[in-house]
C-alpha cells in the first residue's frame, strides 16, 4: 500500500499559542488511521488544516504524490478529502438527498433534478449498507446514527479518497457503533482511507490499523500498529510533557477537614447527561472534575449553578438550597461561574474590559439603579491591577486582549466580596503556558482566601496539579474520588478512557 | 493616548479634546455606546455621530439654498420639531428594544389604540389628566403583553409584535367604530400642549426633549441601561453573569409601550383627535431612524443620540421635499437610499475599528 496522504512539519500559530509545532502524518489508501492525543494536543487544528479551514504556517501536504495547498474547504473537498465533524453539519429542515448534494446539487438550468438526486442518494446510502433510509426523509427526523450515515453519504458523493471522522462514536449507542464500524470497513475495502479520531482505546483497537499520537502540538509517535501497541505505551506517549506547568503550593493534605462545607451536592441527576452525583466542596478547597468531553462535567457545573434543571437531587450552598433555573439567585447566594466557552458564554465583546468585569455585580456600584461610575471605574481598575490584566487599562475593548487576559477579566467579575463558591469550567482553554501559571496562582489565592472552587478541565495534569481533591467521571458517573496527590496522570487517563462504549 | 490614560490613575484624567477624540483611530473606549468618553459633547463628536451631524448640516444647507424664504423661518423649524416629536418619543423606546436584541413592530398600532382609548367619551368625561394616564397605561400594558409573550412565551419578537400590530389596530377600530374621535372642548388642556408655547416652542417639543434626556440617562447611567447592552450583546453571557434576562426583556417591551403611550398624548395634542389610523407605518420610520443612528439590529450596541439624529435627518428630508413641492414618491426613494448609505458607511467604520 502506498501513502495517500503525507503531511510533513506542519506548523500552525495562533495569537499567543503555537497549536501545531511540526506535525507529521502519513495515511495509506484503504487504512483506518487513528489520531490520538489529549485535549489541546492539536488534533482539531490538524484536521481543520486537512479540511482546508485553516492554512498551515509551515510544512507541506502531499496528496496522491502531488503537493497541495487548500485555499478553502471547497478546495479540500474537490481534492477528495471529506471531513465529518463531531457536531454534524447537516440542515435539519432539508431532505436526506438535499443534504447529501448540498452545494453541488444535480441541476439543469438552475432547476434541481429531484428524481435524479433521490436515485443517486439511494445508491450512496445503499453503498453504505443503509438502503433503508429514504432519500426524501427530513434529516431532522433521523437519529444521530442516521445523521452520521447521511454525512458519510455526503462525503462519498464527492469523489472522496480520504474521510476524516472526528469522534464519530461519541453520540452513538453500542450497537450503532458496531454498525458504523461495518460501514468503515466497507469503505476501506473500496480503497478509501479513514482518519479516525477517538478517545476510546477499545474502539481504536477494534477498527484501527495504525495510530499516530500527538502531544503538545508535536508528533509523539507515527504509525504504531493499532492492535499490538500496549495501552501503557500509548498512555505514556500522550502524557508527560516538555513544558511543565508551574502549579502553586498546595496546603497540606487534610487541612480542609473540619472547615464548613460551602457546597453540598446530593444525588444530582440530569437525565441523559449524568446520574446520582454527590460530593461536597469545603471552604478554601479546590475540587477538580476530570473526564472526557461528554462525560457530564460541564452539565454538572451548569446544574450546580442553576443554569440547568436537574431531574432529581439537591444542591445546597452554605446551608441554603439552590433553586434551579435561576442564575440570578445563584449569584445572589454567592456563586460565580467562568463558563466553558469564553467568547459565547462569558464575554460582552462590544464592551470594555471594565464593563465586562463589573456587569455581574453592577448593583454594588449603584444606588436606586443609578450607577456610580467613579466607584465602578475604581473597582475595575483595582481588579485589573490585582489580576495583572495586560494592558492595564480597564477602558480598552475586551476583544483586543489575549485569551489569558480575557479569562482574567472573567475571573475578576467574581472577585468581589461575598463570593463563596467559584465554578471554573476549562479556565485555561486557549491560554498560553505563561498565562496559565498566573491563572493557577490566582485560583489558589482565591481558595486560600476561603472561597470554595469547583474546577473542570479536560487536561488531566491541570486537575491533578491544581486541585486538592479529584472526582473522576466517565459517562455521567463518578467512578473515583480521592485526594489529588494519590493519583497520577496515566492512572486517571486509564480510568477515563478504558472500557467505554464497547 | 493609552499611556496618558493609564498614568491618569484612579481619578478621572482630563478628557481629550472633543475633535481629537473623534479623529484618533481605534482609540480605546470609542466603541459603540460606551459612555467612558467626554460627556454628551464627546459622544456627539464620535466619528459615527459626526457623520450624522454633517449629513444634518448638509440637508439644512440644501434647505437654505433651495428655499431661502421658507426654510429658515421659525414656524418651519417649529413644525419640523413638532413633526419629529411623535415618532421621536417612539424612537427612544425602539432604541432600547433594539439594543436589547429585539424589535418592536407594534409601536404605531399601540399608539393608535392608546389614542382611541383615551378619547372615548367615557374616558374623556374624567378630564385631560385621566386621558393622558389612560393613554400611557394602555401603551405600557400592550408593551408588557408583548414582553410577556416574548420572554415567557418564547415567541420570536418579530412575530409577537406583528401579532400585536394587527390585533391592536383591530381593537382600536372596534372601540372607535372606525370613526375619528375628537378631543372634547372640556379637555382642551391636551390640545394646549401643541398650541401653548414656551420660549417659542410648543410644550410637546419639551415633552419630546424630556423623554430623550430621561432615555439617555437610563441607558447610560443606570444598571438597567447597562444590562440592556449586556442582554442584547450576549444573552447567554448575561444570563450566566446572573442577570434575569427574561424579566429584563419584558421590561424593555414595556418601556417601548410606555413611549407609545406618551406619543399618543402628543398625537392627540397635534391632531386634536384619537383615531385607529394614527401612526400608520411609524414602526418603519422608528426602526429606520434607529438603524441610521448606528444601532446594530443584532443588539448590544447603539446610542439614543444616534437614533434622534437619524430621526431628524428623516424629518428634514420630508420637510425639504414638501417645501420644494416635490413628489412624495421621490421622497420615499430618497429615504430608502439614506438607509442603505448609512448602513454601508457604518459597516466600513466598524471594520476599520476592529
Amino acid at each position: 500500500m502506498s501513502d495517500l496522504l503525507v503531511m510533513r512539519g506542519i506548523v500552525k500559530q495562533f495569537p499567543g499559542v503555537r497549536a501545531l509545532d511540526g506535525v507529521d502524518l502519513d495515511v495509506r489508501a484503504g487504512e483506518v488511521h487513528c489520531l490520538l492525543g489529549q485535549n489541546g494536543a492539536g488534533k482539531s487544528t490538524l484536521i481543520k488544516i486537512l479540511a482546508g479551514a485553516h492554512r498551515p504556517d509551515e510544512g507541506t501536504i502531499t496528496l496522491g504524490g502531488e503537493e497541495v495547498r487548500f485555499a478553502n474547504p471547497i478546495a479540500a473537498i474537490k481534492s477528495g478529502i471529506s471531513t465529518i465533524y463531531q457536531e454534524l453539519d447537516l440542515v435539519d429542515g432539508l431532505s436526506v438527498a438535499e443534504n447529501i448534494f448540498l452545494g453541488h446539487e444535480q441541476a439543469a438550468y438552475g432547476f434541481t433534478r429531484r428524481g435524479e438526486m433521490n436515485k443517486e442518494a439511494s445508491k450512496l446510502l445503499g453503498r453504505l449498507g443503509h438502503g433503508e433510509i429514504r432519500p426524501t426523509r427530513e434529516v431532522g427526523r433521523l437519529s444521530s446514527a442516521g445523521k452520521q450515515i447521511v454525512s458519510m453519504a455526503r462525503a462519498l458523493s464527492h469523489e472522496t479518497r480520504l474521510i476524516v471522522m472526528d469522534e464519530p462514536s461519541a453520540a452513538l449507542a453500542h450497537d450503532e457503533v458496531g454498525n458504523l464500524f461495518r460501514v468503515i470497513r466497507d469503505l476501506t475495502a473500496q480503497g478509501v482511507a479513514v482518519v479516525y479520531i477517538s478517545h476510546r482505546l477499545e474502539e481504536i483497537r477494534e477498527i484501527g490499523d495504525r495510530v499516530t499520537v500527538l502531544k503538545d502540538g508535536r508528533t509523539a509517535a507515527v504509525g504504531l500498529p493499532a492492535r499490538e501497541t500496549p495501552t501503557s505505551t500509548v498512555v505514556s506517549l500522550m502524557t508527560g510533557r516538555d513544558v511543565e506547568y508551574v502549579f502553586p503550593q498546595r496546603p497540606a493534605p487534610g487541612s480542609h477537614e473540619g472547615r464548613p462545607e460551602v457546597l453540598k451536592v446530593e444525588g444530582l441527576t440530569v437525565a441523559g447527561h449524568f446520574a446520582d452525583v454527590s460530593f461536597s466542596v469545603r471552604e478554601g478547597e479546590i475540587v477538580g472534575l476530570a473526564g472526557l468531553v461528554g462525560s457530564g462535567r460541564s452539565e454538572i457545573v451548569e446544574a450546580v449553578y442553576g443554569a440547568r434543571r436537574p431531574s432529581t437531587g439537591r444542591v445546597v450552598l452554605s446551608g441554603e438550597t439552590v433553586r434551579t433555573g435561576s442564575t440570578t439567585r445563584s449569584v445572589r447566594l454567592g456563586m460565580g461561574l467562568a463558563p466553558e466557552e469564553r467568547k459565547s458564554q462569558a464575554l460582552l465583546m462590544n464592551e470594555s474590559v471594565g464593563r465586562n468585569i463589573t456587569i455581574a455585580g453592577l448593583g454594588r456600584y449603584a444606588r436606586f439603579g443609578w450607577v456610580d461610575r467613579r466607584a465602578e471605574r475604581e473597582a475595575a481598575d483595582r481588579l485589573v491591577k490585582t489580576l495583572d490584566i495586560r494592558p492595564p487599562d480597564s477602558r480598552r475593548p475586551i476583544r483586543t486582549l489575549s485569551g489569558g487576559n480575557q479569562q482574567k477579566a472573567v475571573f475578576a467579575r467574581w472577585l468581589v466580596e461575598g463570593r463563596k463558591l467559584l465554578l471554573l469550567d476549562e479556565p485555561t482553554r486557549g491560554v498560553d503556558v505563561g498565562a496559565r501559571a498566573e491563572l493557577y496562582a490566582v485560583i489558589r489565592r482565591l481558595a486560600d482566601e476561603g472561597v470554595g472552587v469547583l474546577l473542570v478541565s479536560s487536561e488531566v495534569p491541570e486537575v491533578l496539579g491544581l486541585a486538592d481533591r479529584v472526582l473522576v467521571l466517565r459517562e455521567g458517573k463518578v467512578i473515583h474520588q480521592s485526594d489529588a496527590r494519590d493519583l497520577d496522570e496515566s492512572r486517571v487517563l486509564d480510568m477515563i478512557m478504558e472500557g467505554s462504549a464497547l | 493616548m493609552t499611556d496618558a490614560r493609564a498614568s491618569g490613575g484612579g481619578s478621572q484624567s482630563t478628557p481629550p479634546p472633543v475633535d481629537e477624540h473623534a479623529r484618533v483611530e481605534a482609540a480605546p473606549g470609542k466603541g459603540g455606546g460606551r459612555p467612558n468618553g467626554a460627556g454628551i459633547l464627546g459622544r456627539v463628536g464620535e466619528a459615527r455621530h459626526l457623520g450624522l451631524v454633517v449629513a444634518l448640516v448638509l440637508l439644512a444647507v440644501v434647505g437654505l439654498v433651495t428655499t431661502p424664504g421658507s426654510f429658515a423661518t421659525s414656524s418651519n423649524l417649529v413644525s419640523i420639531l413638532a413633526l419629529a416629536s411623535t415618532i421621536g418619543v417612539i424612537t427612544v423606546g425602539m432604541t432600547f428594544v433594539i439594543i436589547g436584541g429585539g424589535i418592536d413592530l407594534s409601536v404605531g398600532a399601540i399608539m393608535a389604540l392608546a389614542s382611541v382609548w383615551a378619547t372615548t367619551l367615557a374616558t374623556q368625561s374624567y378630564g385631560p389628566w385621566v386621558m393622558s394616564i389612560c393613554a400611557i397605561l394602555v401603551g405600557t400594558g400592550a408593551g408588557l403583553l408583548n414582553g410577556f409573550l416574548i420572554s415567557y412565551g418564547r415567541m420570536v419578537p418579530f412575530i409577537a409584535t406583528l401579532a400585536m400590530l394587527v390585533a391592536a389596530r383591530g381593537l382600536a377600530q372596534r372601540m372607535s367604530d372606525r370613526r375619528t374621535q375628537l378631543v372634547q372642548p372640556d379637555n382642551n388642556a391636551i390640545v394646549e400642549l401643541s398650541t401653548t408655547r414656551v420660549l417659542g416652542l410648543p410644550l410637546l417639543v419639551y415633552i419630546f426633549a424630556f423623554v430623550v434626556i430621561i432615555g439617555w440617562i437610563v441607558l447610560n447611567r443606570t444598571t438597567f441601561g447597562r444590562r440592556t447592552y449586556a442582554v442584547g450583546g450576549n444573552p447567554e453571557a448575561a444570563r450566566l453573569a446572573g442577570i434575569d434576562v427574561r424579566r429584563h426583556t419584558m421590561m424593555l417591551y414595556a418601556l417601548s409601550g410606555l413611549c407609545c403611550g406618551i406619543a399618543a398624548v402628543i398625537i392627540m395634542a397635534r391632531t386634536t383627535t384619537g383615531s385607529s389610523t394614527h401612526g400608520d407605518l411609524y414602526e418603519l420610520d422608528a426602526i429606520a431612524a434607529v438603524i441610521i443612528g448606528g444601532t446594530l439590529l443584532t443588539g448590544g450596541r447603539g446610542t439614543i443620540i444616534g437614533s434622534i439624529l437619524g430621526l431628524l435627518i428623516f424629518t428634514l428630508i420630508t420637510n425639504l421635499f414638501i417645501l420644494n413641492g416635490l413628489n412624495t414618491s421621490d421622497q420615499l426613494i430618497a429615504k430608502g437610499l439614506i438607509i442603505v448609505i448609512a448602513v454601508l458607511l457604518q459597516r466600513r467604520s466598524l471594520e476599520t475599528r476592529t
